[in-house]
């Protein structure tokens, strides 16, 4: 019997070397507890066939050597990243029956660093939700509380190692995707700087938006998951290259980072008074720890999520368009004609919420509409990026509540698509200026459901996000 | 942006629906007209924004590469095999018109 509640990446790899299990019988101690709760929170879509075999692999590596420390770690990777010969299908119908036929970049990093990896998990389809429910594969179930949401749209992830699935997983944001499951999981979840891990390989939401995202139950292995996976990557045309990433680190301060900064004015109203005053109370304990704290004011920020809702399905109808059952997954052959087979396939394949993003994408690029909005929200969004830039010069970290609520029910938000979008409020921010954001674990409810608050820091600074974070761990 | 009419009518739905090559029930199609008034109700707030008129801290720029032959390891065999309708390995498609 392994105690998997408190395991962490280091522990394991120590455990691997001094003998005390091998990867083989810790895979199994995770598959006995998939087979007993999955069922249940319907976290995997899909556990793989060859895990056994990985862990086989990993084991050797032990024997012979060559094993580094992600090699035999347990992780679980989000439905739409590629794993070649295994089905990706995204949440959605439309991919049920397509199988990658080449590795995301982040997958071959994982290979070759000898981790395991478990299987696929659910998530909202096309990662368009924020509480795993819009999944053609049924909605995920929050490990705390059953009867709620793990959060979106990689909940699955979330809520696989929360509930001791798997040691660590991958998700990917577009807007909170990872941060708010972590929040409602009691997790901690890293948004990297956009440009910092690869993109290719991974199922496009919004382009400019999306980064693989890793969840952990510690700070710690989050940033040994980042330190794998974050490096350049020639077939992502996004990707940040060496001297770009060098630049801009040698521009961070090199003082201890102590000053963060709080912009109250954009939660003074709409949040859970049990979520403020766990924000207070963290931010007494960094003040009684020696950070300075001071307001700050973002005022274009409190556009951010307005912005996305035009900018992201704006990329999702044209990122979508390859779905057309031509090629691959499913189709509808009964059409007469080359456009009945699209419309039809598009219009079966695809969720609502999915249908529902399209057409809003279609309609602010639309002739007569796009400068209104397309073109305004571009236009927002650098006035956000900059003014974020600019509060960096003062402070080293921007403090917020990573969501305003709590786990929410079952069935809440799905008739009211703003009311699910506002979860993401304080999300979108470090979205749309691509700067990192971790969110941290910061207590419970009475209820027993996690709370979580955020910070933000310039691009690149992932190490101070990590110091941080470990910081809060030893005084929360 | 005064001169833009924002209403939305179920005409609009079907030619969206149209340009993104979705078919849609009725019904659906009036629900998805309060769902866009909904929302685009709540990111209009963007209209009232002022912002400098040029984007002048975009430092996007295109990244090209040579156009040369490359290898990948994308599976020729799985790509075919996944084509809904086939011939002689050849992807087949419906008449256009």
């Amino acid at each position: 019997m392994i105690d998997l509640k408190n395991l962490t990446i280091e522990g394991v790899h120590q455990n691997f070397l001094d003998g005390k299990y091998t990867c083989r019988e810790l895979v199994e101690e995770y598959l006995k507890v998939i087979k007993e709760k999955n069922k249940e929170l319907n976290a995997y879509i899909e556990i793989y066939d060859d895990v056994l075999a990985q862990a086989d692999e990993a084991d050797k590596r032990f024997a012979d050597g060559s094993a580094t420390l992600m090699t035999g770690i347990p992780i679980a990777i989000k439905d739409n990243i590629l794993f070649k010969g295994h089905t990706a299908s995204a949440g959605s119908k439309i991919l049920e029956n397509y199988t990658a036929v080449y590795d995301a970049t982040v997958t071959k990093d994982l290979k070759k660093a000898g981790a395991v990896i478990v299987g696929r998990t659910n998530m909202d389809e096309f990662a368009m939700g924020s509480s795993t429910q819009t999944s053609f594969y049924g909605v995920s179930r929050n490990p705390f509380d059953i009867t709620r949401v793990p959060g979106g749209s990689s909940g699955g992830s979330a809520a696989a190692v929360a509930a001791d699935m798997t040691l660590v997983s991958l998700g990917t944001e577009t807007c909170g995707s990872v941060r708010e499951p972590a929040a409602f999981c009691g997790l901690v979840g890293l948004k990297p700087t956009y440009g910092a891990l690869s993109r290719h390989g991974i199922i496009a939401m919004g382009n400019s938006l999306d980064q693989v995202s890793p969840f952990g139950k510690t700070v710690r292995d989050a940033e040994i998951i980042f330190n794998t996976l974050s490096r350049y990557d020639t077939e992502d045309s996004t990707s940040v290259p060496d001297a770009l990433r060098n630049k801009l680190k040698s521009n961070l301060s090199n003082s201890k980072s102590k000053k963060i900064g709080v912009p109250w004015h954009l939660f003074k109203e709409g949040v859970d008074p049990v979520v403020q005053e766990n924000f207070k109370e963290s931010l007494e304990k960094f003040k009684s720890s020696g950070y300075e704290i001071v307001d700050i004011e973002l005022p274009y920020s409190k556009y951010s999520l307005a912005a996305y809702y035009i900018i992201m399905p704006a990329e999702v109808s044209t990122n979508l368009s390859r779905f057309d059952g031509i090629r691959y997954g499913y189709s509808n052959q009964k059409g007469k004609d080359l456009n009945e087979v699209y419309m039809k396939s598009r219009g079966e394949g695809f969720g609502k919420e999915a249908r529902r993003r399209i057409l809003l994408g279609s309609y602010v690029l639309s002739h007569g509409y796009h400068d209104a909005y397309y073109n305004k929200a571009v236009l927002v969004r650098a006035q956000i990026k900059e003014e974020i830039l600019q509060a960096f010069k003062n402070v080293d970290f921007i403090l917020t509540p990573t969501v305003p609520i709590v786990p929410f029910k079952l069935g809440e938000k799905l008739d009211d698509p703003v009311a699910m979008y506002l979860c993401d409020i304080f999300s979108a921010p470090a979205n749309l200026s691509g700067v990192p954001s971790i969110a941290l674990p910061s207590g419970y409810t009475k209820e027993g459901l996690p709370l979580s608050i955020q910070f933000m820091a310039p691009h690149f600074a992932e190490d101070s996000l990590f110091e941080v974070g470990k910081k809060f761990e030893t005084i929360r | 942006m005064l001169g833009y009419n924002f209403d939305m009518d179920i005409k609009d739905v079907e030619n969206l629906a149209l340009l993104a090559k979705i078919e849609l029930s009725n019904e659906e199609k009036i629900s998805l007209l309060s769902d866009m008034e909904g929302i685009l109700d709540y990111v209009r707030q963007i209209e009232k924004v002022k912002v400098p008129d040029i984007g002048s801290n975009d430092e996007s720029y295109n990244v090209w590469r040579e156009d040369t032959e490359e290898s990948r390891d994308f599976s020729k065999e799985l790509i075919i095999e996944q084509f809904p309708d086939s011939q002689t390995d050849f992807l087949k498609v419906k008449k256009i018109l």
